[in-house]
């Protein structure tokens, strides 16, 4: 066993550790805008790196995330908000939220896992578009999800009177809802990265990176890849459900308009421009990509509007045209990601 | 029995529409094993060029079929180079590329067209021009309109054009036999270059039909019209087993009606639970029931993994 | 000593090509068994077929005693049968020691949970594995390879880590599809005494291959197959003689 704290590492956690407790009000002096927005790139650090399981680890390309974190989303909303009058409590619903998303992961995954790769992308897709449009459509003629409308008013994240959202006095100090969620938020995001780095060098995590070096190979020496793919497929999603439970109850606002396809893609493209199955680079993608429409949104309308006097391109548009570039041109120059890990970049950098 | 004749009818124009587009995944994916994600959005390309050279046409005054023409002669142009250059720039330099490359490739070129259009035509519904006047028949209770009638006709004399420029020339021979083994085909003098453009240029010059009719139909047109339309025929290519021309038109046409009848049907069958807004669900139920039980597609042979 | 493997007129077909012609054979308990015939005889249809890859289209296995399930795999591997390959598959861009620990997969437990909360039983077991996949490196005389990555290895050390990762599986049955193809005469002297040693060390082996001097040296008996069929199932000394053997080989 190496021991890791040595005084040199023990001087970095301390500084990361400063920099993290730090930052919501450091942020904040730019406004709880800010902070927020900090939130939504933790969240999908979280994420990316639950898909990170499913594609960087076994490999394989999950083009449907998105509709598991829609169902842990849509568990909460609907078991704590004035939708249906129920309003469980948090250590009852997370667990739901996760273990229906694993449900339909299993389900999803054990017809389809036998697909090859992009295949296996097509009918994912296709599951996580099923999934919107049934979102869409439960309204009628039993209300169930309350159609495009979504559902509002959903309750925050509250450990018994304790709550997370609204302004809270701690140590005499104020602290804001956003801020608070940002610290349950970066507490999730070490946990999920103290699994991936489990998962990564343990028995299964070698039996993923056996199964996408070599299939027939792994099967030989007796790895059930069914299994074991369905294993990733349905942690993938039981991390998705969690962070719909926790994106739900942030915004107090859910509705399938969130869910929609371009949302799988981003997180996909988070995991694969950042750098698939290396942890720092999924979190890097995961930060740039939440970030990059941010920076366009403030950055390019003013300054089109300084040097042309009108706005020529519509910020929104313009983010998704970079995006599509980003991902084009990353694939051209770089297709390990910007910062991949030392094995994965000489895999697909080696040919074959 | 005259609700089951006009689904019957309805799906066999959708699905003709969706056998055209159909056949360039198809081409495609047979030549190269490529899904090309973008096909769809050169289909909405075709129709918004569509829009803006007809109207404008008969805005100045030119007769409106003369005007129709003229569009129709556009986007078929503006789809080929279109198709052309996204294969010369995006997926050829990837052709040795693990196999998700292109793929994710082919999604961030999807993104660029849809965007690309949104910031040339705007984020509304645009109308698509008159071009046909209208004219309704009747058959044992079931109406079809002249624009159908037409839309099934010309769609059936592309394909067996089509299908003779497959079998009888000779760059139908080259393309089959890139299709069966690129390097054999390569020592017998195929140029496999002109051979994989030529199937994107093919392919997308069908997408621009396939995009001036599904305007001339619905009569309205989107930056996102293509996306979910070009996964349908995705799924109508698998379905009739990808890399088949035959199948992919059959498996457009059968799509169509599975379509049509489902969204017809689908209200009594669940007894009122579902209604007609759930027919885009068929497409996907139908792509993962078939690769689940049968990849291959309806009249694919069965082949192996080619990866 | 009883049979440790059976076949039972196991056939497989291509279409219409006829790989493998009802071959019944018996492999009995701590022997090394030959396997040779002509290119395309179906030596390797005949692997894939025990090792699950393939589904035969007619009779099958009886191993130990019970009968193997087609079309599985891991399941033959848990049964006790590991394999190599004849064009090398390993895991080219993990190390040589995790190509190993890879193999030990079907003998330990440890699951996701256990990885998550890195229990003890799951640290001793990792422990273990790593222990064991060290100790066959240095089996196989590789170990100072341990972490070069599969594909840097030398020829003859990718054959060799190959045996080691079947090894880690615990085979009561090992099957070598031409260990020797491409090797000079040293290394194939080498291989020899490791085969000779895993074999003493308790293992049955089965073994493809091409060069007739080896199988002949190497095995108590030998099974010929030509066009599918079994020609001879006999010991070397008898095989040699053989005069459909010989025609075989010939081409006549």
């Amino acid at each position: 066993m190496k021991r890791w704290l040595n005084p040199r590492s023990a001087l970095g956690i301390t500084l990361i550790t400063a920099a993290l407790v730090a930052l919501p009000f450091v942020v904040a002096m730019g406004g709880q805008a800010w902070v927020r927005i900090v939130n939504f790139a933790i969240l999908y650090i979280f994420l990316a790196l639950g898909l990170n399981i499913v594609v960087g680890f076994a490999g394989l390309l999950d083009l449907g995330y998105i509709a598991f974190y829609a169902v842990g989303a849509y568990t909460w909303a609907l078991l704590a908000s004035p939708h249906f009058g129920l309003h469980w409590p948090i250590w009852a619903i997370l667990p739901i939220g996760a273990g229906l998303a694993c449900v339909a992961g299993v389900l999803l995954g054990s017809p389809t896992l036998k697909l090859r790769g992009d295949y296996l992308a097509i009918v994912t897709l296709g599951f996580g578009e099923i999934v919107r449009i049934f979102m869409n459509n439960l309204n009628a003629p039993v209300n169930i999800t309350n159609g495009p409308q979504g559902i509002t008013l959903i309750d925050p994240v509250a450990f018994g009177a304790f709550k997370f959202s609204g302004n809270s006095q701690i140590f005499g100090f104020t602290i804001s809802g956003p801020q608070k969620y940002y610290f349950l938020l970066v507490a999730l995001a070490v946990i999920v990265v103290i699994i991936n780095l489990r998962l990564q060098n343990s028995r299964i995590g070698r039996a993923w990176q056996a199964i996408r070096e070599d299939e027939i190979a792994a099967k030989a020496v007796g790895i059930n890849t069914r299994n074991i793919k369905l294993l990733a497929f349905a942690m993938g999603a039981s991390f998705g459900g969690v962070a719909g439970g926790i994106f739900a109850a942030m915004q107090g606002f859910v509705s399938p308009e969130s869910f929609s396809l371009i949302e799988s893609v981003m997180i996909l493209a988070m995991v694969v421009l950042g750098g698939m199955g290396h942890i720092p680079g999924v979190i890097l993608g995961a930060v740039l990509l939440t970030f990059l429409p941010e920076v366009l949104r403030y950055g390019v309308g003013p300054l089109q509007m300084a040097v042309f006097g009108k706005m020529l391109v519509d910020p929104e548009s313009l983010r998704m045209l970079v995006f599509g570039l980003a991902l084009v041109l990353v694939m051209r120059f770089k297709p390990a990601g910007l910062w991949p890990s030392p094995e994965r970049k000489r895999e697909l950098t080696g040919g074959a | 029995m005259d609700i089951f004749l006009q689904q019957i009818i309805n799906g066999l124009v959708q699905g003709s529409i969706y056998a055209l587009v159909a056949l360039g995944y198809t081409m495609v994916y047979g030549i190269m094993g490529l899904i090309n994600f973008a096909h769809g959005e050169v289909v909405m390309i075709g129709t918004l060029v569509t829009i803006t050279v007809a109207g404008s046409l008969i805005k100045v005054g030119m007769p409106v079929a003369l005007a129709g023409l003229a569009g129709l002669t556009a986007s078929v142009l503006v789809c080929m180079a279109l198709g052309w250059g996204l294969e010369r720039i995006a997926y050829r330099p990837l052709r040795n590329a693990p196999r998700l490359t292109p793929l994710i490739t082919a999604i961030g070129m999807s993104i660029i067209l849809q965007n690309v259009a949104m910031i040339v035509w705007g984020r509304n519904y645009l109308t698509f021009p008159h071009l046909l006047p209208k004219i309704d028949f009747e058959i044992a209770g079931a109406n079809f309109t002249a624009i159908q009638l037409l839309i099934v006709l010309v769609s059936g004399m592309t394909m067996a054009g089509l299908a003779f420029l497959v079998y009888r020339t000779k760059l139908g021979m080259a393309m089959r036999a890139t299709a069966q083994n690129p390097q054999v085909a390569g020592l017998m003098g195929v140029n496999s270059n002109r051979v994989i453009s030529a199937a994107f240029v093919i392919g997308s010059a069908l997408a621009a039909l396939a995009g001036v009719m599904v305007g001339t139909y619905y009569e309205i047109a989107h930056y996102q019209m293509g996306f979910m339309l070009g996964l349908k025929a995705f799924t109508a290519a698998v379905l009739g087993g990808i890399g088949n021309l035959a199948g992919a038109m059959a498996g457009g046409i059968l799509l169509g009606i599975i379509e049509a009848l489902g969204a017809g049907y689908i209200g009594d069958l669940t007894g009122g639970f579902l209604g007609s807004h759930y027919q885009d669900i068929f497409a996907f139920v139908v792509l993962i029931v078939v690769l689940m039980f049968r990849p291959s597609g309806l009249f694919g042979e069965k082949t192996g993994d080619r990866a | 000593m009883g049979a440790l493997l059976e076949a039972r007129a196991v056939a497989k077909h291509f279409g219409g090509v006829k790989a493998l012609r009802d071959v019944s054979l018996s492999i009995r308990e701590g022997e090394i068994y030959g396997l040779i015939g002509p290119n395309g005889a179906g030596k390797t249809t005949f692997f894939n077929c025990l090792t699950g890859l393939y589904v035969p289209d007619g009779g099958g296995f009886e191993f130990s005693g019970a009968p193997l399930q087609a079309n599985a795999p891991h399941q033959a591997a848990e049964r006790g049968i590991a394999r190599t390959f004849q064009n090398i598959r390993l895991f080219a861009n993990m190390t040589a020691l995790e190509n190993v620990m890879v193999g030990r997969h079907v003998r330990t437990r440890a699951g996701v949970l256990g990885a998550m909360l890195q229990t003890r039983a799951t640290r001793e077991e990792e422990a273990a594995i790593r222990q064991r996949a060290e100790a066959l490196l240095h089996y196989v005389r590789i170990e100072d390879k341990a972490d070069d990555l599969a594909k840097n290895l030398s020829y003859g050390d990718q054959r060799r880590l190959e045996i080691a990762r079947a090894l880690a599986t615990e085979p009561r049955l090992l099957c070598l599809d031409e260990p020797a193809a491409g090797m000079n005469a040293t290394e194939t002297e080498e291989l020899r005494e490791l085969i000779e040693g895993i074999r003493k060390d308790g293992t049955t082996i089965l073994l493809i291959e091409h060069d007739v001097k080896l199988v002949m040296g190497l095995c108590d008996r030998v099974a010929v197959l030509d066009y599918g069929a079994l020609v001879i199932e006999d010991v070397p000394a008898v095989v040699q003689k053989d005069q459909r053997v010989i025609e075989a080989y010939l081409g006549a």
